[in-house]
């Protein structure tokens, strides 16, 4: 009985190295190497999230009827794809329908906000056994480091529910910041490099202490490596990426004086340091009352940051490579209730996509003019998260093993062949 | 020359450093400060059932073949008290009256030392009220947090029994301002529905909070495990259909709970009803009378697990059950002390005070969260070693704070040290990252919170050598290095340091290259931004 401690311990240290080795200088070298090769069957390689938390209204977004009953006077406007129309208010998101396809056709099984999230973050039903990884998560997990020196998974103006790392580990929860107005706090040390460096030294001679006997649960802790982080970050030029102030005054009124806008902005110069995943929070959508005039008032921050994404992507040539995706955790009813409000509706809503890997220009699905459920083409969560991945050269059959022996698919769903470019 | 200003002038500055040493070094005279109820912890009655305690967990550790690790130091389960009852470490003072004791008395004193504190009730309360009302400030006008907490504090300061607590809370009438515990009720108020108190909302607060249950998943759909259905949790929501909010507060009235029919797409009434134990529901009483004896029902199965669960977890930092509020969630199978507890519970008036002196006094309390060899994860699960967890960011900037000041910082302070402390707690607590009422949930730690630590302002401003810091007093008062090594370990970790910690930084102390006081301020540095210090363990 007694000789398998040691042995036990040994296998633990040692897959405790394998955990950590990304953060190796090797484990960086060879991701970079892999981040070079590769160029021609170019899959997406990063994602930004545009989340609009509440459960936003289809009807006054991405799937307007005009002139039916279920409208309540909403009017729909044309796009620079013929065919195509948005509600009003996303002129300027009408104006890039070439790179944004639209799936009208989303049923989800869950329709509480928190369940609804956690659904639509994770293309996974809440499993009381399991937590499963956020779309960010899993990209960061799949895809290499290269030579971001900052967090690659972020979530910008996060809500109660953030995009977790799940059973792929803590270490790949989203970093979350707040309004990136300015520079990111507390990144400057207190003190001279001589004290600094004498801190370090102290402060690993206590952790030495603290990790006798406990090794394995001070590694869960993550303390070490969060620390590590965080320094490498100190002293990163990357870390100038968060701050939005350093963009000229033309292009952040482009995106909108704005929290989210200056989210989205920041998103688009994270992603030009490496960062894999950025999800940018919009509140508010959850409009049992007065559903228009929330609504609009919502549209009116989304539709010039989301253009303005799109379009500062696409002129950095980095819009090949970044995928973008616009949605909340569910949609909102046909029928208008009382109170001028629409409820939550998980049977026939609407996500945007755009960009790298994402095929632009076209409709998925159709919901009914009569503001019944079943909507035509229907696209289960899961798919969309297999569309998602597949646009960024993960395999959704990918098969995990989950901290308590399950094995678990990253996504559960079948990618829609025709939202995607054609591979080669 | 020499007047007698000027000697005047040395005798005050040299009185009051000869009072501060003298208040340092050594110690005032440690005569503990509040005596403590021996009887409570030596009656048969309460030692039996931390017997009963134990020995499920060791049932559970020979079925999985784990040993339990050493046991721990007296010092670090003080430590763990501290945290988890008063949301801060001990201060030194303390510590120097704790090891004045004898060694089979200290942790009783210390217990009920905290047990008497203000500090206490005060934190217990905001941890439950997190279960009870949320963490939003809620409703404009119809919702008062900060009355419903110093109502709870109240409550707890004053010994009154869990069962009563809860009954005042689901069945409680009146304004929100002068009875407080209707908060429970008004935090539900729809500004859309002529400020009206929301009978779902209710209904899955009181399973969650007060039964550990989680019936409101029925709402849109049949749970996945347990048997609740849809029409259980529309019953349960009943209850509060006649709860309505006037001018004069909340009081009950006519009215009926009424949902969509699927069937017939009409509307159909509901009428109350509870999902189990039927016969323990009283037929006097409004509705929600009835609801809050039934709850609170020492035979209801589910209502003193829930509350054991709950201290648990503040307590130890990980629930017997988790989540902690969901018992049905690893299929009803709990730990069996969970049961032992529970039963404790009810059959002695729902008395919290003696809860916590049970938990307290278990093998498992008292394990060390290391051990030779090193504890695995089926030690973890079982419960064969203290778990580790992340401290709470109000913990970790309370034990800033208090490593800050040598003395006690509690309700006798200063009214500007309290001030200032909780100013400062609450700017450093939005930074750390607070999960609001997702407690207990076993992550890890962050970067945010490793750049607030190293490079933020409250650390900075405490790790000052300035005379209000304890870095500064001990770098002037202290007589020798060592001394002052043991000191800054004290005063953050709660402990002494190890032979090599304290040659290594005597040694540092006693190099001429900079102040002492400045090597003080890398050494405090260093102990809060250990690992040791932000984690429960």
């Amino acid at each position: 009985m007694d000789h398998e401690f040691p042995s036990r311990r040994r296998f633990l240290r040692l897959s405790g190295l394998a955990g950590a080795s990304w953060l190796t200088p090797v484990g960086e070298y060879l991701a970079l190497a892999a981040e070079r090769r590769g160029k021609t069957s170019e899959p997406a390689q990063s994602v930004i999230i545009l989340w609009l938390q509440g459960g936003p209204s289809q009807l006054e977004t991405f799937d307007p009827h005009p002139g039916t009953r279920i409208a309540g006077d909403t009017k729909a406007i044309r796009t620079s794809v013929p065919g195509i129309q948005l509600a009003e208010g996303l002129e300027r998101l009408a104006e890039q329908m070439q790179d944004v396809s639209l799936i009208r056709s989303m049923i989800s099984k869950e329709g509480d906000h928190e369940r609804g999230t956690y659904t639509l973050k994770t293309g996974f039903r809440p499993d009381p056994t399991v937590v499963h990884p956020a779309i960010g998560a899993i990209i960061c997990h799949q895809l290499p480091v290269g030579s971001t020196e900052v967090p690659r998974h972020i979530s910008i103006l996060p809500n109660a529910w953030p995009p977790r790392g799940g059973y792929l580990g803590d270490r790949f929860d989203a970093f979350l910041m707040g309004d990136p107005a300015g520079p990111v706090p507390d990144t400057q040390s207190l003190t001279s490099r001589e004290r600094d460096q004498a801190r370090m030294n102290y402060l690993h001679l206590l952790d030495t202490t603290f990790a006798a006997s406990r090794q394995r649960r001070l590694e869960k802790t993550l303390h070490r490596e969060t620390i590590a982080a965080a320094r490498r970050m100190m002293t990163s030029e990357q870390l100038k990426a968060f701050d939005v102030s350093l963009e000229p005054v033309s292009v952040r009124a482009e995106y909108g004086d704005t929290p989210f806008g200056r989210g989205c902005l920041a998103a688009r110069r994270l992603i030009e340091v490496g960062v894999r995943c950025v999800e940018v929070n919009l509140d508010g959508w959850d409009t049992h009352i007065n559903n228009h005039e929330l609504t609009r008032d919502r549209v009116r921050i989304l539709d010039p940051a989301f253009a303005s994404l799109l379009k500062d992507l696409r002129s950095r040539g980095l819009l090949e490579k970044t995928l973008v995706m616009c949605l909340g955790e569910f949609g909102r009813t046909p029928t208008i209730n009382p109170a001028g409000g629409r409820d939550h509706w998980p049977t026939g809503f609407s996500v945007a996509l755009a960009g790298g890997g994402i095929r632009g220009g076209q409709v998925i699905g159709a919901t009914d003019p009569e503001g019944r459920p079943n909507p035509a083409d229907p696209v289960q969560v899961g798919d969309l998260h297999a569309t998602v991945l597949t646009a960024l050269g993960i395999s959704p059959s990918t098969v995990h093993q989950t901290p308590i022996g399950r094995t678990v698919r990253f996504a559960e769903g079948k990618a829609i062949p025709q939202l995607l470019h054609d591979p080669g | 020359m020499p007047g007698l200003r000027d000697l005047i002038f040395v005798g005050v500055v040299g009185g009051g450093v000869v009072a501060l040493a003298a208040h340092l070094w050594p110690p005032p005279p440690n005569q503990p400060a509040t005596s403590y109820d021996a009887a409570s912890y030596t009656n048969a009655d309460f030692r039996e059932s931390v017997q009963r305690v134990d020995a499920s967990f060791e049932e559970r550790w020979q079925s999985a073949q784990v040993r339990p690790t050493r046991d721990a130091a007296d010092l670090l389960i003080a430590r763990r008290l501290a945290l988890g009852l008063m949301g801060t470490v001990p201060s030194v003072e303390e510590i120097r009256q704790f090891e004045a004791l004898p060694a089979d008395q200290r942790l009783a004193w210390w217990l009920d030392r905290i047990l008497q504190d203000q500090r206490f009730a005060s934190y217990f309360a905001e941890r439950l009220a997190r279960a009870m009302v949320g963490t939003e400030q809620g409703p404009f006008l119809l919702f008062r947090r900060r009355r419903f907490v110093t109502w709870l504090e109240e409550q707890i300061a004053q010994d009154r029994p869990y069962d009563q607590i809860v009954r005042e809370l689901i069945a409680g009438t009146g304004l929100w301002t002068d009875h407080p515990a209707t908060n429970f009720i008004s935090v539900t108020a729809q500004p859309d529905k002529n400020n009206q108190p929301h009978p779902i909302r209710l209904a899955g607060r009181v399973t969650r909070a007060f039964l550990g249950l989680r019936l409101d998943c029925a709402e849109c759909h049949h749970h996945p495990f347990a048997e609740w259905k849809q029409s259980d949790f529309q019953g349960f929501a009943a209850f509060f259909a006649q709860t309505h909010i006037g001018f004069k507060g909340v009081y009950d009235g006519p009215g009926k709970f009424e949902v969509e029919d699927k069937k017939t797409g009409g509307v159909k009434v509901v009428d109350p009803a509870v999902p189990f134990a039927k016969e323990l529901l009283p037929q006097q009483g409004s509705r929600r009378q009835q609801l809050a004896m039934w709850v609170t029902h020492p035979q209801n199965p589910y209502f003193a697990k829930a509350i054991v669960n709950r201290v648990w977890a503040v307590m130890t930092g990980r629930p017997l059950v988790e989540p902690v509020d969901n018992l049905e969630a690893q299929g009803g199978e709990a730990h069996p002390a969970l049961a032992v507890l529970a039963e404790d519970f009810a059959r002695h008036g729902f008395d919290l005070r003696r809860l916590i002196r049970i938990i307290a006094s278990c093998r498992v309390f008292r394990l060390d969260s290391a051990g030779d060899p090193e504890p695995g994860e089926a030690e973890d699960l079982n419960w064969a070693v203290f778990p580790m967890t992340r401290l709470r960011p109000e913990q970790v900037a309370g034990s800033i704070l208090q490593a800050a000041s040598l003395s006690t910082i509690n309700a006798q302070s200063h009214i500007l040290l309290r001030l200032a402390r909780f100013g400062q707690e609450n700017e450093f607590v939005t930074r750390y990252g607070d999960f609001g009422e997702d407690e207990f949930d076993g992550r890890g730690g962050t970067i945010p919170q490793r750049l607030l630590m190293m490079n933020g302002k409250l650390v900075r401003e405490r790790v000052a050598a300035e005379i209000l810091n304890s870095v500064g007093r001990i770098a002037w008062m202290a007589p020798d290095h060592p001394k002052a090594v043991e000191t800054a370990f004290l005063a953050t970790l709660t402990r002494r340091p190890t032979p090599q910690e304290a040659d290594h930084f005597t040694a540092v102390l006693a190099n001429q290259t900079q102040r002492r006081g400045q090597h003080m301020e890398d050494l405090f540095w260093a102990l809060v931004n250990s690992a040791e210090f932000s984690w429960n363990h």
